[in-house]
């Protein structure tokens, strides 16, 4: 699927991916807000299959997933950054949303035309003709991402033992 | 073999006599706190989803601090459903107490060795007792409520070490700007940061809570400090139990992955200017900067001690014209003993307006939000913009002496030339 690139600087903040004045909503309600204060024409114009492409710490400060959660309900391809924050990673894994590292996003321009392989580990630039190499994601984590998230993850896992804990 | 303080706490949570920095291992978690945002609202559905109870009602701490007071529609219902999931399952629940990283010490639940999650990103806090806490969001912690267990990738510690001893006018707060402003919000890389030296040890419990807490600006997955006497007193002081501390420090020589050394006497008041902690400098480099609101709160700078702090600042002295100063404590407990001993009613005398024990404008989560095109000094940990409120508004973070000096200055000064 070629989606948009939408290219973002560094310490993206969870309080522009998840505003605090919307948190006591629902997911829509911070989905139609996310990244508001950086960038406006982000949630109006952003389609399914569109990839943000970002510099250092992407996710930095708090621990709310809604900031990972907005960018699925969006239906983005996948976040790829040179470095993300650490709860943020761990949240977009368990939420089943791509997160990949890049070592280089030299090349990428806003609005860029691209394709995310998050399992072969590749951002295509289709209209550049240009690869960009991500850095493959742990085989547990992609355990997750493949199942969807960490509740299906789980919910395959309490089947296969046959008995959840119980209380 | 020689391992860290974040290593061993790892490994015997994890039923092994050692680990190794890169090892992915999973490890039984010995407390969980959440609270009203990602706490039951959010893990309730999981686990019914998963059709699993809790794993341990006895290990999961309930705290009510971000929709408190519930003072809009969708947040008093927050904190109905809240309060109904804490009767409901019987886990400790603390509510209207004050903000959850500060009420969990005053608990006394947390110990010196814990490996521990909370949901929240400032978790790291709970490093401060010795215990290896870290953030996690809600999913994972529904995962960890049903299991009593969650992956880490065993971290690399990065030692930072004060020397010397800080100066009056400096506090913890000053320390962890500046580390912001060195290292960068990515500086801790998500690895253990372990704070540590002469400076480190002189502090107390609270102050290092404020280090601690802050390791969550520098990017760590927590912040540590070895338990020491202090560590012993203060869990003493609040009826816990004294875990044997004789091996809870990093082995001498240990590898780790970055030792810096920083001079606290040579440490001069910070503020960072908007809209990252880690645009600090001294307070005195911040060119006079007009203020028209000064905020004493979050769990980083509105305990007990940041309130004496301020107070000490504002005994006998007057707010400058056109400045609100609100103060939001952080803790039932610490509001409690502040007004016992004179500093509420400091606060009161200049005309302060106290907020409740919650986390106010710093989440930002209710009605309590900064106005356009404001120009606010604070004692909360981030300056990310419109997080405190609207996006025009222009939020500084300095200590609570900082800012305590700027609310009777007008404008950001170096709250030394007070307290002479």
């Amino acid at each position: 699927m070629i989606g948009r690139i939408f290219l973002l600087g560094d310490d993206i903040d969870t309080d522009q991916l998840a505003p605090g004045q919307y948190m006591r909503g629902g997911i829509e309600a911070i989905a139609a807000h996310c990244l508001e204060a950086a960038r406006p024409d982000f949630a109006p114009s952003v389609q399914p299959g569109d990839i943000v492409v970002a510099g250092r710490n992407f996710g930095a400060g708090s621990s709310r997933e809604q900031a990972a959660e907005a960018l699925r309900h969006l239906q983005v391809a996948g976040v790829v950054a040179l470095s993300f924050a650490g709860i943020f990673y761990r949240n977009a894994v368990n939420l089943g949303l791509p997160v990949l590292i890049a070592p280089s996003i030299d090349g990428v321009v806003d609005g860029d035309l691209a394709t995310l392989d998050a399992d072969g580990g590749v951002l295509q630039l289709t209209a550049k003709g240009i690869a960009l190499p991500l850095d493959p994601m742990p085989e547990n984590l992609r355990a997750i991402i493949q199942a969807g998230g960490l509740v299906p993850y789980l919910k395959k896992r309490f089947a296969a033992d046959d008995k959840g804990p119980s209380q | 073999m020689r391992q860290t303080l974040a290593q061993k706490i790892i490994a015997r949570a994890a039923g092994r006599d050692h680990v190794t920095p890169g090892d992915v291992v999973t490890a039984r978690v010995d407390l969980a706190m959440i609270h009203d945002s990602g706490g039951p609202r959010r893990v309730a559905p999981i686990l019914q989803d998963l059709g699993v109870g809790l794993w341990d009602k006895d290990k999961i701490v309930l705290v009510a601090d971000h929709f408190v007071p519930g003072d809009t529609e969708e947040g008093a219902a927050i904190l109905a459903m809240t309060r109904d999931w804490a009767r409901r399952t019987g886990v400790r629940f603390h509510d209207g107490l004050g903000i959850c990283h500060v009420v969990l010490p005053e608990s006394g639940q947390l110990r010196p060795g814990m490996f521990a999650v909370g949901g929240d990103s400032h978790s790291p806090t709970g490093g401060a007792m010795g215990a290896f806490m870290f953030g996690i969001g809600a999913t994972e912690m529904a995962g960890v409520l049903a299991t009593g267990e969650i992956w880490v990738k065993v971290p690399e510690t990065i030692l930072i070490e004060w020397t010397g001893r800080l100066g009056d006018g400096l506090m913890a707060k000053d320390i962890m700007l500046a580390l912001c402003g060195r290292l960068g919000m990515d500086g801790g890389k998500y690895q253990a940061v372990e704070y540590t030296g002469e400076a480190i040890r002189a502090l107390s419990m609270q102050e290092r809570m404020t280090l601690s807490n802050m390791a969550a600006e520098l990017g760590g997955q927590t912040g540590l400090v070895a338990p020491d006497d202090v560590t012993a007193a203060f869990l003493h002081s609040v009826g816990g139990s004294v875990p044997d501390l004789s091996d809870l420090h990093s082995d001498e020589g240990a590898s780790v992955l970055e030792h810096h050394i920083f001079d606290a006497t040579t440490l001069a008041p910070q503020v960072a200017a908007p809209h990252s902690p880690a645009n600090a400098m001294p307070a005195d480099a911040a060119g006079k900067t007009a203020i028209n609101v000064a905020y004493v709160g979050a769990c980083t700078g509105a305990k007990y001690e940041d309130l004496q702090a301020a107070a000490r600042i504002l005994k006998g002295r007057k707010l400058a014209a056109g400045v609100d100063l609100l103060v939001a404590p952080s803790s039932k407990r610490d509001q409690d003993r502040a007004e016992a001993d004179g500093i509420m009613s400091i606060f009161e005398a200049v005309g302060a307006k106290i907020l409740p024990n919650a986390c106010g404008i710093c989440a930002g989560y209710g009605t309590y939000r900064l106005g356009a095109d404001v120009t606010c000094i604070s004692s909360t940990a981030r300056n990310f913009k419109g997080r405190m409120g609207e996006a025009s508004s222009q939020v500084w973070l300095g200590s609570p002496l900082t800012v305590a000096a700027a609310a009777v200055a007008g404008h950001i000064i170096d709250p030394r030339e007070m307290l002479a």
